[in-house]
């Protein structure tokens, strides 16, 4: 381009011969070049505005047609990857500590009807009431034809009935795919794993949730979906779970029982192997709550974890190791037991009005089950710290364990911690805990004093608990329950070659209107075995029992629970691989195990 | 020169338009074979988990128990007792017949002759390793 001088020779010496000012016409040029200048700019300005504004509008057109696409087509799964295809299930399975199933999901289908498309509904009403038993015709034909357009007709059903409803060929009935949660083992553990049910319901699926027990206490982690593919493994071992059952309703039937739990628990890490109470019922079918009669008769009622009972004399133990923890007795002290015993307007008697007295020592009290010596015991521990200790040891509060059930079971104790208090929470009295709390702790003094709680889950890495008792304490509290089964209330217990080491306790129902029932007793026996090296704990708890084989009914729980017991120790302790020791190994050093 | 690079242009393009036709096609198929695939995968799990309620549900300890009575006289199972577990060291153990060869390891001596292990001397007739004796099966079978 070429640039037009602001002051042209030609017209400034036109202008000066005209005697003009040449200025004028420098200022002219001048003000046109700046015109032009600025029309340029303007045009420019304008042009990057147009563009600015296509592309402004040009933006929001894509974003609005991809939002309008998106919006319109139907959702669809990213086909390209190969993720996704892993997880299945919406709900992962439940494994015994083997890894064998207990719990899975099984596909089935789902019934529903659109009335609309019904070509005949009284056929069809006909037909499904024929196919489905529990359906009634009349009602069901009505709610086809009230002019409603969707109707659930069953939430699950099996192949060869979604074929009978096939076979109808009526256009108005649907299935839908439906994942249902299955317990292949029937009534086994049927208490630990309580049962699910649907919870938000559509055609296409269904949610699984859980109702009771473990199903509903681990709800949140066996529906997460990242985990969905990983099984959730119990303590739980199938083969001893189904041994332990097979033999307390044996021995429930033997006892003339109405109910009766067992807990089989490792003492090392409150493992729970087999968790039992009978009556027990079938998760895949889980009959409804009970409306009338006491709950704890249902059949749904948990015995081992929801039963609180007065434990009776399984508690010396704890009185007698408190006892030796705090120095006040050794193993061979003697102390006063001469029965019976007078507490203001209380009684304290032995059984069968026995007189271990005038002085016993601890291991005796323990052997012979005296309560006057465990009451003596308890008033030298004092009730404060009795109290302290049985809190500590978990026997006052409701069981911890993954089931959500167990946060129900409160302890029953009174509410002022009076001496008559201390005295017959000495001997397992006036104060009622879970068998679980029980097994618990005697797993705490077969740990060697160290606190064990349960669980039901799988290795677990947990933090170990604090110290309650001195291993020797322990130790020694072991050697005395095997006294007990040696030569004290429980030898039917001994079984040979696992040195059975236990408790009998017997304690009476209370009544309705107060006092207590001398017929309806509570049975239980704890054990540890084998006492030399203690690994498994026992509770056997037996409700309403009498053993009629002799002249006449006897209720202690040395002829009901501990035979039971004694059983499923000898069934149980092989398939746990435990070797017996061989006769005579008691007597030297304790070497059989490990 | 000109006309010769507008028909090579088209002709690039047109062979262009083409593969691109092909590819696209090529991996729609894909696609589907993909989406068949996972819908296979997905009908198999799902059998998997089915084979695995069955499985569980035909080994259900009530039914292998019931199974052990039915078929008792051909079988002759009973209940795992005490008294089929032992220490290896009660078991009387048979003398192999034979004599033991090196292959067994350790510091054998073999009747008289050779000597394997070119530590001890062949002297006194049939001499085995004390291990020998204490294993047990039910050792194995219980670690």
């Amino acid at each position: 381009m070429i640039r037009t001088p602001l002051r042209p020779l030609a017209l400034i010496l036109d202008a000066r011969a005209k005697g003009e000012n040449p200025d004028v016409i420098e200022r002219e040029n001048l003000r046109l070049r700046h015109e032009a200048m600025r029309d340029k700019a303007k045009s420019r300005a304008d042009s990057r505005l147009k563009l600015l504004v296509v592309v402004v509008i040009a933006t929001f057109v894509v974003i609005g047609v991809r939002m309008g696409t998106l919006a319109a087509t139907e959702p669809v799964e990213p086909r390209a990857s190969v993720h996704g295809t892993e997880i299945l299930a919406s709900r992962a399975d439940i494994v015994d500590r083997q890894g064998r199933v207990l719990a899975t999901n099984m596909l089935t289908h789902s019934l529903y009807a659109q009335p609309r498309d019904m070509v005949d509904p009284a056929r069809a009403a006909a037909e499904l009431a024929r196919i489905f038993p529990d359906l009634d015709a009349a009602t069901l034909e009505r709610r086809f034809t009230d002019g409603r357009s969707f109707l659930w007709i069953r939430k699950v059903m099996s192949p060869e009935q979604m074929q009978a409803v096939h076979d109808i060929g009526d256009p108005g009935l649907y299935f839908g795919p439906r994942e249902m949660r299955l317990y292949p083992n029937g009534t086994l553990a049927a208490h630990v794993l309580g049962g699910a049910s649907f919870g938000a319901e559509g055609v296409d699926s269904a949610e699984i949730i859980g109702t009771a027990g473990l199903e509903k206490a681990e709800d949140a982690r066996l529906r997460d979906p990242a985990l969905a593919g990983q099984p959730l493994q119990l303590s739980l071992d199938l083969t001893v779970q189904a041994t332990v059952e097979d033999l307390l309703a044996s021995g429930m039937k033997m006892m003339n029982a109405k109910g009766a739990a067992a807990i089989l628990m490792e003492a090392r890490t409150g493992e729970i192997l087999a968790l039992a109470s009978l009556p027990d019922f079938d998760p895949n079918d889980r009959p409804p709550l009970p409306t009338s009669g006491q709950p704890s008769d249902s059949p749904l009622f948990n015995r081992a974890v929801q039963g609180v009972y007065e434990l009776g004399s399984t508690f010396k133990i704890f009185a007698a190791a408190q006892a030796m923890e705090l120095g006040l007795v050794g193993p061979d002290s003697l102390v006063e037991a001469s029965a019976p015993m007078r507490w203001g307007k209380f009684t304290i008697r032995e059984f069968q009005d026995h007189n271990y007295g005038p002085q016993a020592t601890v291991s005796d009290i323990i052997a012979k089950s005296s309560n006057v010596g465990a009451a003596h015991l308890a008033l030298m521990i004092g009730g404060e710290r009795q109290r302290a200790f049985l809190t500590a040891m978990g026997l006052l509060d409701a069981p911890k364990v993954e089931l959500v059930e167990a946060p129900g079971a409160k302890a029953l104790i009174p509410d002022r911690w009076s001496d008559i208090v201390t005295i017959t929470a000495g001997y397992g009295h006036g104060i009622a805990s879970s068998p679980l709390n029980l097994a618990a702790a005697y797993a705490t003094i077969a740990n060697g004093g160290v606190k064990v709680t349960p669980t039901l889950l799988h290795g677990l890495a947990r933090a170990p608990g604090p110290r309650l008792l001195s291993e020797k304490v322990a130790a020694d509290a072991v050697a005395m329950m095997r006294r007990v089964v040696t030569e004290g209330t429980a030898t039917l217990a001994d079984v040979a070659g696992y040195e059975v080491a236990g408790k009998t306790g017997t304690a009476e129902k209370p009544k309705k209107g107060g006092g207590y029932d001398s017929d309806k007793v509570i049975n239980t026996f704890a054990c540890v075995f084998p006492a030399s090296n203690p690994k498994y704990v026992l509770i056997v708890t037996l409700d309403e029992p009498v053993e009629t084989s002799g002249p006449e009914p006897r209720r202690t729980a040395g002829w009901t629970a501990v035979p039971v017991a004694a059983e499923m120790i000898r069934r149980v302790a092989p398939l746990l691989g435990l070797k017996p020791a061989p006769a005579g190994a008691n007597d030297g050093p304790k070497t059989p195990f490990e | 020169m000109r006309p010769l690079l507008y028909l090579s242009t088209a002709v690039i393009v047109m062979a262009l338009a083409f593969w691109a036709y092909r590819e696209n096609y090529a991996t729609q198929a894909a696609l589907r074979e993909l989406a068949n695939l996972q819908d296979e995968i997905a009908g198999l799990r799902e059998d998997i988990a089915m084979q695995r309620a069955e499985w569980a549900y035909l080994n259900r300890p009530a039914r292998l128990k019931e199974l052990a009575t039915v078929n008792f006289d051909r079988l002759m199972l009973l209940p795992l007792e005490p008294e089929q577990l032992a220490d290896g060291k009660s078991a009387a153990m048979p003398v192999p017949p034979g004599p033991a060869t090196a292959a067994d390891g350790g510091t054998l001596v073999i009747t008289g002759a050779a000597n394997t292990s070119g530590e001890t001397g062949g002297t006194a007739g049939k001499a085995r390793k004390s291990d020998d004796v204490t294993a047990d099966p039910t050792d194995k079978a219980f670690p």
